[in-house]
C-alpha cells in the first residue's frame, strides 16, 4: 500500500516493520515526530527520556536485553549522548539498534550546525544517510538486520528537509521478530580496559568488513547518464542534484557513508572531466575523495552552511537563479517568531527585563525567544542545562570583583530535568548567589507539547508519577525557594527584589500552563480559571500612550486613527499582562 | 508533464498544514508523484511559515526554488509580497485580503504599508480573495484554509480529483461538511 508520509514517520513505519520492541528518545527539532509516530503502535514501548543519554543508555539496555531497539535525537542531542555512543560501538548489540541523529543545515531550530557524519567516523559506526521518505523507511528497516549482522549499532543521518518533507513510500506489515533474552558475556559487555582492549580489535575487524559492504551495497550506486561530468552526493542533495542537472551528468549516489566505498568512488570518477561533491555542511566525502587521488569541486564551489537547495546549487554552478519578478521589496517587515498571546513567560519577561544591572543567562526553550524587544530579558543562550551552571561561574568571577554583578538565569521545566537539575546541584554545593529560575509550564512547549517527568504523563498518555520540583529543589539544600503566578507582575517583581537582596542561592519556581497546551484533569483542577476570560479596552479611559504595547503581545495593537489600544478578541487568551501595564486602567476583563 | 510547484504561506497558526496535506493527499490518489515540505519548530510562533507542494510524473526535489512556483497563494497579504520572489514570471498569486501585524508593527517599530495589494498588483496577475469573510459567512472563521485551497484547486485545474472524500477520510466528522462547503466557495470565489 502507497503512503505519503515525512521522513520522521517514515523512520517510525520502518522501526515497526522491522519489529522493533523498544523506543526511547528527547524531543527535539527536526527529530520529534519520529518518536512522536513510535508511541502510536501498540506494540512498541515508545518512551520520552529525560534526555538523550538516557534515551540511548536505555536503547543500549534494551538491546543486551535481545530486543530491537531505535534512540532518535536531533543533532546536539547526540552530543549529550555521545558518552554511551563511543563504548556501545565497543560492547556491540544485543539485538538490532539504530541510533537516530537528525541534522539541521539551515539552522531552523537550533543553536549550532554541526555536521553529525563526524560521530559515525569518529565512533566508528557504521552510517545510513536517507534522500527521501521511501528510502527513511528501506533503509531503517534494513538497519535493524545490518546491525545484528555487524554486531553494530547503526547511526541513521537525518537532515531537516528529509525529516519534514513528504514523499510516497510503500509500506508493509510488521515483521515479528522475537525477543532473544540475555545471556553473560563479561568479555563483551563488561568494558573495563582488560576487555575494551580485545573489544578494540574487533573494531578494526569489523570496520574493514563493513567497508568491503559498503563497496557493494544497494545503497551506494552509479546512475551512468554517459556523461563526463560526474556528481557525488548524499541524503537530501540527490534530489537537489537531480532537479537541476536532469540526466545531464552521471551520479554516484552514496546512502551508506561510514565507511565511505573507495573502490565504488574511484571507479566512478576514473575518466571523469569533473567531479562534484554536493553533500551540506563540512566537506566529508569530499575529503575521502580526495584522500583517493582526485580533484573534485565541493566546497570550493558550494557553500559550507546552510541547505544546498536547488536555487543555491544554480546560483553556485551558474551564478544565476531561475528568472524572477523584479518588485519592491522595502515595504516586508521582517516577521519574527514571537510568545504567543497568553504565554506565561510574557509576564516573568517584562520584569526581568527591566533588571538591566543583572547578567541574565537563557537556555534553549520557547524562552529563548524573550532575548529580543520588548523584553530584552536574556543576555546569552548556548546548550541545554547551561543557564544554571554559566550563572554559575559567572558568579564566582563576579564574586572576585569589588562590586559583584548578581547574575539570574531561567530555564523551563522540561530543560530543567533534561541536565537543569545537574547544574542546579553544582549551585547548591559549590554555592554561588545566583537566582535560578524555573519556568514551569507543565509541558516541554517549543517543540509541540510533548509530556516530560513533570506533567504526569507518558509518550503514550498513560498517567504517571509527576515530579515535584520544589521538594526536589529543596531536598538539594536551598533554603530560598518561591512558587510563584508569572501572570501577576507585581508578585514576580517583589520576589526578584527579596532574591537578589540575598548573599545565597535562590530557586523561583514559576508555575502556570503553556497557552497551547490541551488540560489535563490535573491542570483543569490546579489552574481553573486559566485562559477562561477576555480582555477588552475601554476606549473612554484609554490615552493612546501604548504602555501596553511592552508586553509585547500578538493580540494587542493601536488603531492609529482612533489612537486607541485594541484587543484582537480571537487572539486574547485572558492573562491579565496588558492590564496590568495600563496606568488608566482602561483593560479590563470583558463583561459577560 | 513537468512538474507542478504550489507555494502556500501564511503565518504560523493560519492553518496552511492542513491544507497542504489535503492537496498532497489528492494529488496521491490522482497519481500523481507528490513531495510537500514544510519547516516545523521555533517559526510556528507567530513567524512566516511556508509549505511548499510539488507533483507531477516524477518529482526530484521537495524544495521550490526562486522563481520555481506557479502559484503562490498567500494566507496573508505582507507574506505574499515576501514570498513573491519564488514565483514564476508567468506565475499566479492568489492572495487572501486579510492582514496579521508582524511584532514590529505591533510594537510600533515599523509601519504596514495600506497598498501592499496594490504593490502585489503592480507587480503580477494577482487575485485577492477575502477567505476570512467567506468563512465567517460559511459560519466559522478557521476554515479559511480550505477556502484558499478551494481557490488552488480551481487555479490549478484539479476540480477533477475527489476532493470531497479526501475531507470525509481526514477531517473529523463534525468539520467535514462546513470544509466541504468552504472548498466550494473557495472555488468559486476565484
Amino acid at each position: 500500500m502507497k503512503k505519503l508520509l515525512t521522513g520522521d514517520e517514515a523512520i517510525a513505519r520502518g522501526a515497526w516493520e522491522a519489529g522493533v520492541h523498544y523506543a526511547a528518545a528527547y524531543p527535539g527539532t527536526p527529530s520529534t515526530e519520529i518518536l512522536e509516530n513510535l508511541s502510536t503502535y501498540p506494540e512498541i514501548t515508545a518512551e520520552w527520556s529525560s534526555n538523550e543519554k538516557v534515551a540511548l543508555e536505555s536503547v543500549i539496555g534494551a538491546s543486551i536485553a535481545g530486543g530491537r531497539a531505535i534512540a532518535s535525537m536531533k543533532h546536539v542531542g547526540v552530543n549529550v549522548a555521545a558518552d554511551p555512543l563511543f563504548t556501545f560501538a565497543y560492547t556491540g548489540v544485543g539485538a538490532g539498534t539504530v541510533i537516530v541523529t537528525a541534522d539541521e543545515p539551515g539552522q531552523f531550530s537550533s543553536q549550532n550546525e554541526q555536521d553529525n557524519r563526524y560521530y559515525a567516523l569518529s565512533a566508528k559506526l557504521p552510517m545510513l544517510e536517507p534522500s527521501d521518505s521511501s528510502e527513511c523507511l528501506n533503509m531503517t528497516k534494513d538497519a535493524f538486520s545490518l546491525s545484528e549482522r555487524f554486531d553494530v549499532p547503526v547511526l541513521l543521518r537525518m537532515t531537516t528537509r528529509v525529516c519534514h518533507s513528504k514523499s510516497i513510500v510503500e509500506v508493509s506489515e510488521r515483521q515479528n521478530v522475537p525477543i532473544k533474552g540475555f545471556e553473560r558475556q563479561p568479555e563483551k559487555f563488561v568494558m573495563v580496559p582488560a576487555m575494551s582492549r580485545l573489544r578494540r580489535v574487533v573494531i578494526e575487524d569489523r570496520m574493514a568488513a563493513l567497508k568491503d559492504f559498503s563497496n557493494d551495497c544497494s545503497y551506494n550506486f552509479i546512475v551512468d547518464n554517459k556523461s563526463d561530468t560526474g556528481v557525488i552526493c548524499s541524503g537530501g542533495c540527490y534530489c537537489y542534484a537531480q532537479e537541476v542537472f536532469g540526466d545531464r551528468v552521471s551520479y554516484l549516489k552514496l546512502g551508506f557513508t561510514n565507511p565511505l566505498p573507495d573502490q565504488l568512488i574511484t571507479k566512478f570518477c576514473q575518466g571523469k572531466e569533473k567531479i562534484y561533491v554536493i553533500e551540506e555542511n563540512d566537506p566529508y566525502i569530499e575529503h575521502e575523495v580526495q584522500r583517493l587521488g582526485f580533484s573534485p569541486l565541493g566546497k570550493s564551489v558550494f557553500p559550507a552552511y546552510g541547505e544546498l537547495t536547488p536555487d543555491v546549487l544554480r546560483k553556485s554552478i551558474y551564478g544565476e537563479s531561475l528568472p524572477q519578478i523584479e518588485y519592491e521589496k522595502k515595504d516586508v517587515v521582517n516577521r519574527p517568531p514571537t510568545l504567543c498571546a497568553g504565554c506565561p513567560h510574557r509576564g516573568f519577561f517584562m520584569e526581568l527585563g527591566k533588571r538591566t544591572e543583572l547578567m541574565r543567562c537563557g537556555d534553549i526553550g520557547c524562552y529563548t525567544l524573550s532575548f529580543s524587544p520588548p523584553y530584552n530579558a536574556i543576555d546569552m543562550t548556548v546548550c541545554m542545562g547551561s543557564g544554571f551552571s554559566i550563572a554559575h561561574g559567572a558568579a564566582k568571577v563576579f564574586a572576585q570583583t569589588e562590586k559583584p554583578r548578581k547574575v539570574a538565569a531561567v530555564m523551563g521545566d522540561s530543560t530543567f530535568f533534561h541536565t537543569g537539575i545537574n547544574s542546579l546541584l553544582n549551585t547548591a554545593y559549590n554555592q554561588s548567589p545566583t537566582i535560578n529560575v524555573i519556568l514551569d509550564n507543565r509541558i516541554t512547549g517549543m517543540t509541540g507539547h510533548q509530556e516530560n517527568p513533570g506533567s504526569g504523563y507518558t509518550a503514550k498518555g498513560e498517567p504517571t508519577d509527576a515530579i515535584d520540583i520544589p521538594a526536589l529543589v529543596k531536598a538539594m539544600g536551598f533554603k530560598h525557594v518561591a512558587v510563584i503566578d508569572p501572570n501577576d507582575l507585581q508578585q514576580v517583581s517583589e520576589t526578584l527584589d527579596k532574591f537578589i537582596a540575598l548573599d545565597e542561592p535562590s530557586v523561583i519556581i514559576t508555575r502556570w500552563p503553556c497557552a497551547l497546551k490541551k488540560f489535563s484533569p490535573e491542570d483543569k483542577a490546579e489552574f481553573p480559571a486559566a485562559y477562561s476570560e477576555k480582555y477588552t479596552v475601554d476606549e473612554e479611559k484609554c490615552i493612546g500612550c501604548k504602555l501596553c504595547l511592552k508586553a509585547g503581545c500578538p493580540a494587542l495593537s493601536v488603531d492609529k486613527n482612533k489612537k486607541k489600544a485594541v484587543i484582537d478578541r480571537i487572539q486574547c487568551l485572558g492573562c491579565n499582562v496588558c492590564a496590568q501595564l495600563c496606568p488608566k486602567k482602561a483593560i479590563g476583563k470583558e463583561v459577560k | 508533464m513537468t512538474t507542478k510547484s504550489v507555494l502556500l504561506v501564511g503565518v504560523g497558526g493560519q492553518g496552511t498544514i492542513l491544507a497542504s496535506k489535503l492537496l498532497t493527499l489528492g494529488l496521491m490518489e490522482a497519481g500523481y508523484d507528490v513531495k510537500m515540505s514544510e519547516i516545523h519548530g521555533m517559526s510556528q510562533r507567530g513567524g512566516s511559515v511556508s509549505s511548499q507542494v510539488r507533483y507531477g510524473e516524477k518529482v526530484f526535489s521537495p524544495v521550490i526554488e526562486l522563481g520555481g512556483a506557479d502559484i503562490l497563494v498567500s494566507f496573508e497579504l505582507m507574506e505574499a509580497l515576501r514570498w513573491l520572489e519564488y514565483l514564476k514570471p508567468q506565475g499566479k498569486v492568489v492572495v487572501n485580503n486579510y492582514r496579521i501585524n508582524p511584532m514590529p508593527v505591533i510594537s510600533g517599530k515599523a509601519d504596514y504599508a495600506e497598498d501592499i495589494l496594490e504593490q502585489l498588483q503592480k507587480a503580477t496577475d494577482v487575485t485577492a480573495m477575502n477567505a476570512a469573510e467567506i468563512a465567517e459567512k460559511l459560519g466559522n472563521p478557521r476554515v479559511m484554509n480550505i477556502v484558499l485551497l478551494g481557490a488552488i484547486v480551481k487555479a490549478m485545474g484539479l476540480e477533477e480529483i475527489d476532493w470531497e472524500s479526501i475531507i470525509r477520510a481526514n477531517v473529523k466528522p463534525a468539520f467535514v461538511e462546513m470544509n466541504i462547503q468552504a472548498l466550494k466557495a473557495g472555488a468559486e470565489a476565484l
